[in-house]
């Protein structure tokens, strides 16, 4: 298996028509990924890129099935797209979109409570099922179908985990970017939740960087239940404190956020923790012979 | 974004917030006519984004009008260090000149994002005036806090039950109800990520005002804030830094002396790191982002050289939508426009590798190719050493 997304996802691309969707939507299909609708208000009936597009998502849903979604329209109105495929029950919602303001998403958040679907991101480079399925922007060709998950908070620094783990024959499960914003949808806990339920994945790499808590609760949750090997690296052990946050912003983290205590949380729950981003790869073979 | 004091008081009193009387003065004489406005007792204060402005000589007072020239001829210019500043300091222009108040409490307020909780937080504490990552080190069971539900927004009690906290009574509580209320307000209405008052004062007279005041702002959300936008003061800003932002580059100085260009920010973190792991210092931080086109590329390359700090310089491309041709054509071209006067390492991987490594070299320019990230940073840092 996989998590979130496999052979039966059957994606709707809201934004389909825009440059972005266009681009990207041309690279899903030449993965493979069942593209079965678009959504681009105003231009209901038509056809793109051979795929037929709608005036809604509920529409969209209603016709051809649908259970995935990829956002890629603007970031003042991805907010809204993400409420509109919650709101038509679209299983997973993958928002690429970046630049969305952190208010937007916090009213996000609050209207996902309580609602079955799955958010990825925003500002992901999306998930990918090895062989199966890719929504998003992931380059597949570096991919391989195997037995480890990743997840991270990153787009590049993805793929270079891939890469190594690739380079040393360890295909993938599932690698999924969580995102880069402060106010995200799944975060690690979620996603590893789901790789501990899923027989495939042997292991787990978690890639993660300074700022917020989410490193620190994956491990809580990794020390207290996860039962698989996870090899960890944290992004930004060299980045100067108080660049991005405010003086407030520190004392809501009380203390948390950088990347050595990040380090520290990861080993303390039993977390092969790479130092350096070239030794990702080859922690993950130690932690899987050892 | 970060904005200067007069800016934020001028934006959260259309919110009602109340601040003390107050104008700006850019010339002495205008400090003087101020001063015989609303004094004769004015505080005058350099307008810089920095904290901590007391310590350096930024915050003085002036017991009349004359001497609020004289004391604003001495500022005007001066070149003020404090511990935000850095040792280099920086240049104050502008002053705000306000009203003397009579203080007889300091205490803190601020709102700020809770990314675990995904809501806005607002934080009270009796310890004003003091930093408050200080307060929440030594004393952090003085530090109140409310969180602010999104389908509710902030509610009557909660900023009650605030300045009750705060230890206020009377007419005074009443008064820091309301300022708390409109402080969420002009938060949220203009996408702040920070606001900050501290101090917040109570005066012998029982009023409650906002002494100094501190917003930065959701970058995200600048575009709807055109008002906002154009507070944005160019010359706080180091200059490498804005030039960067001028062709949507991410690029943040820093102390070392190995330079780095990377396609996205978790890969330029750990370029980072690992150039710091093999023994180095990196000079900067410069994501060139996803999207990126040949001529952002060659910009970022110009910004990068143009740090006299950098001896040398580190490329890291990881081609996934980027394509490595596309970012080598945008670094052979930089580097023929203006030279290659540093040793550059670049280290390319992902889509189209191939053709991007034989752009490089039929270039015939002096790039040092490396298979990986590890050996990438070992040459570039031995190349600084080399040097030396």
């Amino acid at each position: 298996m996989s998590i979130l997304v496999h052979e039966n996802t059957q994606v709707v691309v809201q934004g389909i028509t825009g440059s972005e969707g266009t681009f990207h939507v041309q690279r899903m299909k030449e993965y493979g990924t069942k593209i079965v609708a678009g959504v681009t208000p105003g231009k209901g009936g038509t056809t793109h890129l051979g795929v037929p597009v709608f005036n809604t998502v509920e529409e969209a849903v209603a016709q051809t099935g649908a259970n995935a979604s990829a956002i890629f329209v603007p970031p003042f109105f991805a907010a809204e797209a993400v409420m509109e495929a919650a709101e038509a029950r679209v299983g997973v919602i993958v928002c690429i979109t970046e630049g969305i303001p952190t208010f937007d998403m916090i009213k996000v958040k609050a209207y996902l409570g309580g609602r079955e679907s799955a958010l990825i991101g925003p500002n992901t480079p999306g998930i990918i099922s090895p062989g199966k399925c890719k929504i998003g922007i992931m380059p597949g060709h570096i991919c391989k179908r195997g037995t480890i998950g990743i997840i991270s908070r990153s787009g590049t620094l993805t793929y270079e985990a891939i890469q190594q783990a690739t380079k040393l024959g360890y295909g993938q499960s599932t690698a999924v970017g969580m995102g880069g914003d402060p106010i995200i949808g799944l975060k690690f806990i979620d996603f590893l939740k789901r790789f501990k339920e899923d027989e495939e994945t042997e292991a787990v790499i978690l890639i993660g960087e300074i700022g917020g808590t989410a490193e620190e609760e994956a491990a809580e949750y990794i020390r207290r239940e996860f039962n698989k090997p996870v090899v960890g690296f944290i992004a930004g052990q060299t980045a100067p404190p108080g660049r991005r946050m405010g003086h407030a912003g520190a004392i809501i983290a009380g203390g948390k956020g950088t990347a050595a205590e990040k380090i520290e949380a990861l080993k303390k729950a039993g977390v092969h923790v790479a130092i350096s981003p070239a030794d990702i790869g080859s922690m993950l073979k130690r932690a899987l012979e050892s | 974004m970060k904005i200067h004091e007069f800016q934020a008081k001028s934006i959260l009193s259309r919110f009602g917030v109340q601040v003390p009387r107050g104008e700006v003065a850019d010339a002495p004489p205008k400090a003087r006519e101020i001063a015989q406005r609303i004094g004769p007792k004015v505080v005058l204060k350099a307008q810089v984004h920095a904290g901590g402005r007391g310590k350096g000589g930024g915050i003085r007072v002036a017991t009349n009008p004359e001497e609020a020239e004289d004391i604003a001829r001495q500022m005007i210019g001066m070149i003020l260090v404090t511990p935000q500043t850095g040792p280099e300091g920086k240049e104050v222009r502008r002053l705000l000149v306000e009203e003397a108040l009579n203080i007889r409490r300091e205490l803190y307020l601020g709102i700020v994002i809770d990314r675990a909780r995904e809501a806005a937080v607002i934080m009270a504490s009796t310890e004003g005036g003091v930093e408050i990552e200080k307060v929440a080190a030594e004393k952090p069971d003085l530090i109140f806090k409310e969180y602010v539900g999104q389908t509710t927004g902030l509610l009557g009690f909660q900023a009650r039950r605030l300045a009750f906290k705060l230890g206020l009574e009377g007419d005074t509580h009443k008064q820091a109800v309301k300022f708390i209320a409109a402080l969420y307000r002009a938060f949220e209405a203009s996408d702040a990520s920070l606001a900050e008052i501290n101090p917040l004062v109570v005066t012998g007279q029982g009023s409650v005002l906002a002494l100094d005041a501190k917003m930065n702002f959701d970058d995200n959300a600048l575009p709807r804030h055109v008002d906002i936008n154009a507070m944005r003061d160019l010359g706080e800003e180091s200059p490498l830094e804005v030039e960067a932002s001028k062709s949507n580059l991410n690029y943040i100085k820093l102390d070392g002396d190995v330079g780095c260009m990377v396609n996205g920010a978790g890969l330029a973190m750990a370029t980072m790191d690992i150039i710091k792991y093999s023994g180095g210092a990196p000079a900067n931080f410069l994501d060139i982002g996803g999207g990126v086109s040949e001529t952002a590329v060659t910009n970022a390359f110009k910004i990068l050289v143009s740090d006299k700090d950098v001896k040398a310089a580190l490329i890291n491309i990881f081609g996934g939508i980027v394509r490595c041709d596309m970012v080598a054509g945008g670094i052979v071209k930089a580097a023929r426009e203006i030279g290659l006067k540093i040793p550059m390492v670049v280290r390319l991987e992902g889509t189209n590798v191939d053709l991007g490594k034989k752009i490089l070299k039929e270039s015939g320019l002096a790039f040092v190719s490396a298979p990986d990230m590890k050996t990438a940073a070992e040459k570039v840092v031995a190349l600084v050493k080399g040097g030396n």
